[in-house]
């Protein structure tokens, strides 16, 4: 098990390696590196002035000598500035280093936002708590109501309320979160008003009023899915053997459900769980960014749209992170919880 | 001047008298496939379920509706009349007589016509960004399960690799205007299109490796559709100059494309691991067959039925992430009426207006859970069998 793990965290770290290089070459693209350089300077600047703008921040030198100094395996070197001669920071707003040294992810240090004017991980970390408040809940309306339907639904396969259930976990799985937080916040905001469709005050305070329309539109979407899941275990599970062997003891049909068939159906359920956080991760995105809520998402929309170079390095690390490590969790959580699964 | 409004009632009848060319076509083939639905296999099966009927019947009717926009939409898609400037439903346009069925946009253009409009561009890119990224998926899934060891784990890495890159953050990196100033979008396009002419020519050429007659007019068939396409599509330099494609087009394409095939090639992967084991496949290699044959004609025919099933989903996801494309602004022209733009016009102004922002995210809605119903009614459907 040990070694298993051991080699999956291998895996993990040469596919971040990989993932990292390929959004660091996208990133410095030429064009993104001119739109940067138009941003940062003054309206009106020259071809030279932008040029000799990304030459002295340290954008010009060889590809893998800056992916090896954001990694932090290559030493920083500080920027002459050009009037006095004298090393200085790379940005003014940030304690970039003035002698050579090891500043890179692995040291901490996720660069400096160009937008934001500070640096990534002030900007990055309070922006994940916000995510992690919105997630928590998000699960916590999600995974019972799913569980439950697709319990009820797989429970009887077949009968009236599978079918009526199944219809409605497709119908949610059909509606992405940019429809499903449009049509709520048209009935719960506009026609009836009892729900806020911003949840920009929900920095300050969470309360139900703003806080419940980017649950239930991030929640929609994973229920109908997980639910289909949970069913489709549940409806494996009640045609086993041992399941008519209960009935046919005389257990009643409620106690052989509960004893009998959901510790079973549910181990496959927790796989899929595990595995929808990245689609959550898309779905908190669009979330954030329809409510205004200041998360990860809208942070990500941020930097990429006003190409914040280590800002989006920072957050597509964080992003493959959390893929990669719900990966992980679902393959050991998923051997530990079935004893049939022997990890070779 | 003051704009005049029809009643709601007239508005509905007036949305299901626009829809005559649809309801026709509609009624043709489901008539058809209900009277000959013994003869027609897996499809004819579909409609011995109220699910699978009304699946086929929602899909069918944005089909119809795309096929026949131009005469189901009264106005230009793009066309703005001033004074209609965020009508309600019904209002009437003075110059024509036409009405606003939907009521107008913050642009004043109609929204009903827009909503039709925007099924063209759902409809055109979401099924061919499938067809490719299941040809892709094919390709390589096959050989990767059917041989296993390095080639197995070389593509399942990279596979994995794509998948996990969160969805937004790919768009974000790929579907920027600056990226088609560089060779990557065409680069991209030059690999993936090349899969389909790849896999024809090495199904004619295992099946009819014999028998030249045949052999040589499939194969020359496929090179030159196949090589007319290619030029159209990844050069855009037709010499016929009837296949054409917009370089924003070409890169949301690509993305979609790169986006879905690694998904395609997982369930290949996995559904030709489970069929090698059988007994049909150790009889065609005791036989001597070729493994490439033995993959395209011995293995995939029979993996079709969880593959159709996952063609029809997909096609519904695909529209998903071009909504998703459109609702953050990504390729797709900002004045272009597809269904996600026109989710994020509307969605800004939800405080004052609303009935922009409906139409579309119920097309967008009703379309991908008619393929979800499409897909789960197959799914029962070859199950029985």
């Amino acid at each position: 098990m040990l070694s298993f793990i051991l080699r999956r965290l291998g895996t993990m770290a040469l596919t971040m390696l990989c993932l990292t290089m390929i959004v660091f070459f996208l990133i410095n693209l030429e064009p993104n590196l001119k739109k940067l350089a138009i941003s940062q300077t003054e309206m009106h600047t020259s071809a030279e002035q932008l040029e000799s703008w990304l030459v002295n921040h340290g954008y010009r030198q060889n590809f893998f000598v800056r992916y090896g100094q954001w990694l932090g395996i290559v030493p920083k070197q500080p920027v002459t500035d050009p009037a006095t001669g004298q090393p200085t920071k790379r940005f003014s707003f940030c304690n970039d280093p003035v002698v050579p040294t090891f500043s890179g992810v692995l040291q901490g240090d996720f660069g400096c936002s160009t937008k934001f004017k500070t640096t990534v991980a002030s900007k990055l970390f309070p922006a994940l708590g916000a995510t992690g408040i919105l997630m928590f809940w998000v699960l916590v309306v999600m995974v019972p109501i799913s569980l439950l339907i697709g319990i009820l639904a797989g429970m009887r396969e077949g009968s009236r309320t599978d079918r009526t259930l199944s219809v409605a976990s497709i119908a949610s799985t059909a509606t992405p979160e940019y429809v499903s937080g449009v049509i709520f916040t048209v009935i719960f905001a506009s026609w009836l008003g009892i729900l806020n469709g911003s949840a920009a005050s929900a920095s300050q305070g969470i309360t139900f009023y703003n806080f419940t329309l980017p649950v239930m539109t991030l929640a929609i979407y994973g229920i109908g899915y997980i639910a289909r899941m949970t069913r489709a275990s549940m409806v494996e599970v009640m045609t086993q053997q041992y399941i008519r062997t209960a009935r046919l003891k005389g257990l009643s049909f409620g106690s052989v459900v509960v004893k009998h068939a959901l510790r079973n159906a549910l181990i496959a359920p927790f796989t899929v769980i595990m595995l929808q956080f990245p689609w959550l991760l898309t779905g908190v995105v669009i979330v954030e960014v329809m409510f205004r809520y200041q998360g990860f998402g809208y942070t990500l929309v941020e930097a990429a749209g006003n190409n914040d170079i280590d800002l989006l390095l920072g957050c597509s690390l964080v992003s493959v992170f959390i893929v990669l490590i719900t990966q992980l969790i679902s393959d050991v959580g998923y051997a530990f919880l079935n004893p049939r699964i022997r990890v070779q | 001047m003051q704009v005049e409004y029809i009643s709601a009632f007239n508005i509905v009848l007036g949305v299901l008298a626009r829809f005559w060319p649809v309801w026709v076509a509609l009624a043709i083939v489901m008539g058809a496939s209900f009277l000959y639905k013994k003869r027609l296999g897996l499809y004819g099966q579909l409609f011995d379920s109220g699910v699978g009927i009304v699946g086929v019947g929602i899909c069918l009717f944005w089909l119809f509706t795309a096929i026949f926009a131009s005469t189901v939409a009264p106005f230009d898609p793009l066309a703005q009349v001033p004074i209609m400037k965020d009508v309600l439903p019904g209002a009437i346009e003075p110059k024509s007589g036409l009405i606003y069925l939907f009521g107008g946009d913050k642009l004043a253009r109609d929204v009903f016509s827009r909503m039709v409009y925007g099924s063209q561009i759902v409809l055109i890119i979401a099924p061919a960004a499938t067809g490719f990224a299941l040809m892709v998926g094919i390709t390589l899934g096959l050989p990767a399960g059917y041989y296993g060891g390095k080639i197995d784990t070389v593509l399942s890495f990279l596979a994995n690799l794509v998948l996990a890159f969160p969805v937004i953050l790919l768009f974000y990196l790929l579907v920027t205007p600056g990226i088609m100033e560089t060779p990557i979008p065409y680069g991209l396009a030059g690999i993936f299109f090349l899969f389909p002419i790849v896999f024809f020519s090495v199904l004619f050429w295992t099946r009819y490796k014999n028998r030249p007659d045949r052999l040589y007019i499939l194969l020359g068939l496929t090179l030159i559709l196949g090589g007319w396409i290619y030029t159209g599509l990844v050069f855009d330099r037709d010499p016929l100059k009837i296949i054409h494609i917009d370089p924003n087009q070409l890169n949301i394409f690509v993305a979609v494309v790169f986006a879905s095939s690694p998904g395609v090639f997982r369930i290949v992967r996995g559904l030709v691991m489970d069929i090698k084991t059988r007994d049909y496949v150790a009889a065609a290699q005791t036989r001597g067959e070729s493994p490439w044959y033995i993959m395209l004609w011995e293995i995939l025919p029979n993996a079709r039925g969880p593959l159709i099933v996952d063609a029809c989903l997909r096609i519904g996801y695909t529209t998903i992430l071009l909504g998703t494309l459109g609702y953050f602004g990504l390729g797709l022209a900002p004045e272009s009426p597809d269904w996600g733009t026109a989710i994020k016009d509307a969605s800004r102004l939800l405080r004052s207006f609303i009935h922009p922002a409906l139409p579309p995210t119920i097309a967008l809605m009703s379309f991908v859970l008619g393929l979800n119903l499409l897909a789960d009614s197959l799914r029962e459907q070859s199950m029985k069998d």
